[in-house]
């Protein structure tokens, strides 16, 4: 008998693996019968989630942190056993904006996009029109990045530039009425700006940060206790779906299923694009291949390093302008498990880290890494600033940012 | 709608009547919830359809109380302008009263999330809340009475219909109509058939056919 789980997810491309361990059987393999709903915003995916309608949830990692520390509402204990994938996401700029930014039929260099763009923001806040940034959320990955990115290369966000919270299914029509002048925001929704000729890619996100967390698998505190077998289960299947999806022969196959109506209810060929890291960055333009893009499975790339969740809450710090608690660093720290992690899938295949945490963007080449159990070689982490995160010292590096 | 008038705001805190943002892409419903509250005394309704301006329109209101449907891609956009704008003058926070989670849970069933001004009394916010739910319930049943009385209608036909109340209604070429269906549920993120029901029901409830 299968034990029931209901996930909460939003149609985006990096819901694909509760949706493929259900479509597979990964999941009935392991004994777990998963049952998905689809919403339309964060807020109500977190309400579902907080109020028992879900079990768990596809969730911005940020979110899960906020929700924990109790940013916005009444504080609740979420807990994140499995990170869903790290990156996916771009920046999209109307087409005028791009142009003057970013090479000709190309993605552009962090740095150099940002220099440019510094010029740009100069004039319109000058003329008092501001540049103004769509996100999909005020915790989200999305709006770190980008702050990350904009501020790294000195243009700062909320005085040089604004950031306001755009739904994904509004970004396009937002940068069409002029609402916003870039987005930074998960596929399908850039390429759907791109297709409709009212936004230009310029960057992908995996750019500013090689290795950056972005969906979670996150539960209450008490459901994951409650129900920690049937969780374990879901890992493995989970973990199934990742090695599915990255290979290349599935490609069709899965974006076809991604967008059926009741999932992304989206463009296959839009779909199939990303999940192939390609991304054609302007109508009628080329479509260029970034890898690692999209990183759902290799090196871990599912482990919830609890550097992950220090690095965005020194984040939330930063554009929150709160000041640096010891004691909501070490909850932030907590909401990661890779305890359940590791517990789910020792004796399989898959690697099993040694370490829970790590230095964030301090590998330039590929290293191997010291592990529990299998091998594993990690590629460059690295920020596209150069800076480096030790966990160890958040005061100190949060000091030494822009 | 003109900007408040300071001691209009005043007033208010003394028991003057309550204003309240109905926001809903389904017109159908909203006018469901609106004719509910309209039940209420010293109460003034607001309906917000329309995503564009939206932000700018809640400004204009000045509420005491939002209710906005679930379903709403807008919310997100909606929480962190409470959060973080200054445009209000009154904070408003989610209605999270923790010592009532059974009418939260309610809240959540029904597919209705609430806003609500800080400071306002809970005496004052139980009833609105109440007959939102009550509302939002009944147009759920009165969606699936639709379904049922139409047979569980394939999709196909709901489209059909939907895209002759269209040509019906504002005299459109048969293309057309499809392609402004087509357009709406690109623009809102939804299904074809989603706005094709939403024009059917919206067209039974008010009166068509």
């Amino acid at each position: 008998m299968s034990t029931e789980l209901t996930i909460g997810f939003l149609p985006l491309v990096d819901a694909c693996l509760p949706i493929l361990a259900k479509e597979h059987g990964f999941a009935e393999d392991e004994g777990v019968s998963i049952s998905l709903v689809k919403d339309m915003s964060w807020a109500t995916v977190l309400d579902r989630l907080l109020y028992g309608h879900s079990d768990a949830a596809h969730l911005i990692a940020p979110l899960a942190i906020a929700t924990t520390l109790g940013r916005g509402r009444p504080a609740q204990a979420l807990s994140v056993p499995f990170v869903l994938g790290l990156n996916g996401n771009a920046v999209t700029l109307r087409p005028e904006i791009a142009r003057r930014v970013r090479p000709e039929g190309q993605i552009g260099d962090p740095a150099k996009v940002g220099a440019a763009l510094k010029e740009i923001a100069a004039e319109r806040k000058a003329a008092g029109r501001p540049l103004n940034f769509g996100v999909v959320h005020r915790y989200s990955s999305h709006n770190y990045m980008l702050r990350y990115w904009l501020a790294g290369c000195g243009i700062r966000p909320d005085v040089d530039v604004d950031v306001t919270t755009v739904p994904p299914p509004f970004c396009a029509d937002a940068l069409k009425q002029g609402e916003v002048d870039g987005i930074c925001v998960g596929e399908p929704w850039n390429s759907v700006a791109v297709e409709q000729g009212v936004g230009e890619i310029v960057l992908s996100t995996a750019q500013i940060w090689r290795r950056g967390v972005e969906k979670v698998l996150a539960l209450r505190e008490q459901v994951l206790d409650e129900k920690c077998e049937a969780v374990q289960r879901l890992i493995r299947a989970l973990c199934r779906a990742g090695a599915h999806f990255v290979d290349p022969a599935n490609w069709d196959l899965n974006s076809a299923i991604l967008a059926r109506g009741e999932y992304l209810d989206g463009s296959a060929e839009l779909i199939r694009r990303a999940i192939s890291d390609r991304m054609l960055i302007s109508r009628g333009g080329t479509t260029i291949h970034y890898p690692d893009f999209m990183f759902q499975y290799r090196e871990a790339a599912n482990f919830p390093w609890v550097s992950q969740a220090e690095w965005l809450y020194t984040q939330m710090v930063r554009w929150d302008n709160i000041p640096f608690d010891p004691e909501d660093a070490r909850k932030a720290a907590r909401v990661f498990r890779p305890d359940v992690y590791r517990s789910a899938l020792l004796g399989t295949g898959e690697p099993l880290p040694g370490a829970s945490s790590k230095v964030e963007g301090s590998l330039e080449a590929s290293m191997v890494v010291g592990t529990q159990q299998g091998a594993m070689q990690m590629e460059s982490n690295r920020f596209f600033d150069g800076n480096v995160f030790d966990p160890s010292d958040m005061k100190g590096y949060l000091s030494r940012l822009p | 709608m003109p900007a408040l008038l300071p001691n209009d705001t005043a007033a208010l805190h003394n028991g003057s009547a309550m204003r309240i943002a109905v926001i809903d892409e389904s017109a159908a419903r909203a006018s469901i919830i609106q004719e509910g509250l309209a039940t209420l005394e010293d109460c003034d309704i607001f309906v917000v359809t329309e995503r564009r301006g939206l932000l700018a329109r809640i400004g204009e209101i000045n509420p005491d109380i939002v209710l906005m449907d679930l379903g709403n891609p807008s919310r997100d956009m909606l929480e962190e302008y409470f959060a973080v704008s200054r445009a209000l003058d009154r904070p408003i926070a989610m209605f999270v009263d923790e010592s009532d989670d059974e009418s939260i849970v309610a809240s959540v069933e029904a597919g209705v999330s609430s806003y609500v001004v800080d400071g306002l009394a809970a005496g004052r916010i139980r009833p609105i809340l109440d007959l939102a739910i009550t509302r939002f319930n009944a147009f759920s049943r009165l969606q699936n009475d639709l379904a049922e009385a139409k047979g569980k209608l394939a999709e196909r036909e709901t489209i059909d219909a939907a895209k002759r109340i269209l040509m019906k209604s504002r005299g459109l070429p048969e293309p057309k109509a499809y392609a402004e269906m087509r357009k709406a549920a690109m623009d809102q993120g939804k299904r074809i058939v989603d706005i094709a029901e939403a024009i059917v029901t919206a067209d039974r409830l008010m009166g068509g056919q």
